[in-house]
């Protein structure tokens, strides 16, 4: 069963990933030290396809791609948040981490109990029953399909994102 | 030109820049490919490139315009540090690419590389701090620097610009990071998401060089893409004084450039502020704090640790004590700051008021080594962020301000107000 991991505002990436914990290049290790003083459960108990769901401006602060690779490490579904900040909203799309936004009362109402269900278009909060209709940039598909900007660079040029 | 329609094809600055490296004219919104003139990356942020890198090219596109500085912790605090600066090393080497530990990555590329109306893809969060040599300098993950060093590119969405003039004169003690404090709790910590803050008005004009890249470095706490103060006189004579002056064009964006908001700050009368723990935009001024204790004080940082602030906090110390049950600690910026400070005796003051005077780097900024934080610690910092845990225990406390206000609370034990030892 699929959990929704909930957090609040300003969740910045030092929170995701502390400096103290981060200097690996291990995508394993990244994900068992996933907010590890925030939230010590989160690493502990996260399963595959599990949701985070955040306030605003989620992943502010620094650009340490290592919050992004923790959470693919941890097979996170997906992201969903009233907004988030840019690096690491790029850093989550060009790994093919699917980052999307939902407004503030649809978020509000989640409670980590709840089913989350997200399509192409939508996300479905089934437990409560509401749905609301999702925006999926172009550039998102293309990456995520390919499992990010990487597996894209082998069958196309960066100039193609243009088209 | 407007045209009847009401559309305009007049541009900011920053659309210039892109559609330049674009090849095509680009308007705001749009997804665009831009070549890169430089690209930035440290002992951290690099090491998670390298693999990435592999994976779609074999050499560089060119390793005169790839900058990879040993900065966040270095020399290595630790084996862990150690080992993923041998690996940077071994690729750096692998490829050609020089490796700068000469101080913080965005002072280094001030001095020594940045030049106006350039684009700098920096693998750091700080990289905005260019701006304030006008230049687009953004910050951006490990990947998309794998990108750019594989391609000489990166993909970018043009962003809207929120112009910001600033007019007024500064009182006695009040710095421009007490400025752009007062700007962040005005905007929030996201109310420039995205966006690019241009700066003008008549205080910017007057502004060196040194404030300007304070100025621009914060806009990264607000959550703007960056900030940019266009180049002018004072930039020339900046560039001059590094030995790389060239002619370069005064590109200003057009008359009917198209602004998301145009805010004008008067700094007249803005006090001393500071940042309360943990949060960049609840700030206040120094009256309403004056008095907390402190343990620590951090005079360091890409934000504000250039000659100019050594010397404001110079003024301060000098032939004083740092209060007993502090430690302040001195971290240039960069080595030439550093070889500055310590011609005109500011280091050998530091040290005789009780200092710790470090070599140049990020330091205690990020909390890996060099004045790390414990549960109780109560720091006043010169540096750009005051999360929880971000200069260690989470449970300690970052209060954010100028070098002033962190050179006043030093001497006295709590904060402080700085016009209390203020000299003309």
């Amino acid at each position: 069963m699929v959990r929704v991991w909930k957090f609040g505002d300003s969740i910045n990436t030092d929170l995701m990933t502390p400096g103290r914990y981060n200097m690996t290049n291990s995508p394993e290790e990244l994900g068992k030290i996933a907010f590890i003083e925030h939230r010590p459960e989160y690493a502990k108990s996260v399963k595959s396809g599990d949701v985070i769901v955040g306030g605003r401006n989620f992943g502010c602060g620094s650009s340490r791609e290592t919050a992004v690779m923790a959470f693919k490490a941890n097979q996170i579904s997906a992201i969903v948040a009233k907004s988030f900040a840019r690096i690491f909203y790029r850093n989550c799309i060009n790994n093919g981490v699917v980052v999307l936004t939902a407004p503030a009362d649809f978020i509000d109402a989640i409670s980590e109990e709840d089913q989350i269900r997200i399509t192409d278009t939508e996300i479905i909060n089934e437990t409560k029953g509401k749905r609301v209709s999702v925006l999926v940039p172009p550039i998102v598909k293309k990456f995520k399909v390919c499992g990010g900007i990487l597996g894209y660079l082998k069958t196309h040029r960066l100039e193609d994102l243009e088209g | 030109m407007i045209f009847m329609d009401g559309k305009t094809n007049d541009k900011t600055i920053v659309q210039k820049i892109f559609s330049a490296r674009a090849g095509r004219e680009l308007s705001v919104g749009d997804l665009a490919v831009v070549n890169v003139d430089y690209v930035l990356a440290h002992d951290t942020t690099c090491a998670w490139a390298i693999d990435p890198f592999y994976q779609i090219a074999k050499r560089v596109f060119d390793p005169d315009k790839i900058h990879i500085f040993f900065d966040h912790a270095y020399p290595a605090p630790s084996t862990q540090a150690a080992q993923l600066q041998t690996k940077i090393r071994n690729f750096a080497n692998e490829q050609g690419i020089k490796i700068y530990t000469d101080g913080v990555c965005h002072q280094v590329m001030a001095e020594r590389f940045l030049r106006p109306n350039t684009l700098l893809l920096g693998a750091d969060s700080h990289t905005p701090t260019g701006g304030g040599l006008g230049a687009f300098c953004a910050g951006f993950g490990s990947t998309d620097a794998a990108v750019a060093m594989a391609t000489g590119k990166a993909w970018i969405r043009v962003p809207e610009t929120l112009k910001i003039n600033i007019e007024g004169k500064l009182g006695a003690g009040v710095y421009t990071k007490d400025v752009i404090l007062s700007i962040a709790k005005d905007l929030s910590a996201e109310g420039a998401n995205y966006k690019v803050i241009e700066f003008g008005g008549s205080a910017i004009a007057k502004m060196p060089v040194s404030s300007r890249l304070t100025l621009c470095n914060m806009c990264a706490e607000l959550g703007a893409k960056t900030g940019i103060v266009p180049a002018d006189e004072m930039t020339a004579q900046y560039l001059e004084s590094q030995g790389r002056a060239q002619p370069f064009e005064f590109l200003r964006s057009d008359q009917n450039a198209e602004f998301s908001d145009v805010l004008t700050y008067d700094i007249s009368n803005i006090e001393p502020t500071v940042a309360k723990p943990p949060d960049i935009d609840k700030d206040v001024s120094i009256s309403e704090v004056e008095g907390i204790q402190i343990t620590q004080v951090f005079l360091g940082s890409c934000t504000n640790c250039r000659i100019e602030d050594l010397e404001v906090a110079y003024n301060i110390l000098r032939g004083k004590k740092v209060a007993d049950g502090v430690r302040l600690i001195v971290t240039p910026a960069s080595r030439q700051v550093y070889e500055l400070a310590l011609r005109a005796g500011y280091l050998e003051e530091f040290s005789k008021a009780g200092a710790v005077v470090t070599s140049p780097g990020c330091g205690a900024c990020l909390g890996r080594h060099l004045g790390v934080l414990d549960d109780n610690d109560v720091c006043v910092s010169t540096s750009n962020r005051n999360f929880t845990g971000r200069m260690g225990s989470p449970k300690a406390q970052i209060y954010l301000a100028s070098p002033a206000t962190a050179a006043a609370s030093a001497l006295a034990g709590k904060l402080t107000d700085p016009r209390r030892y203020f000299k003309k």
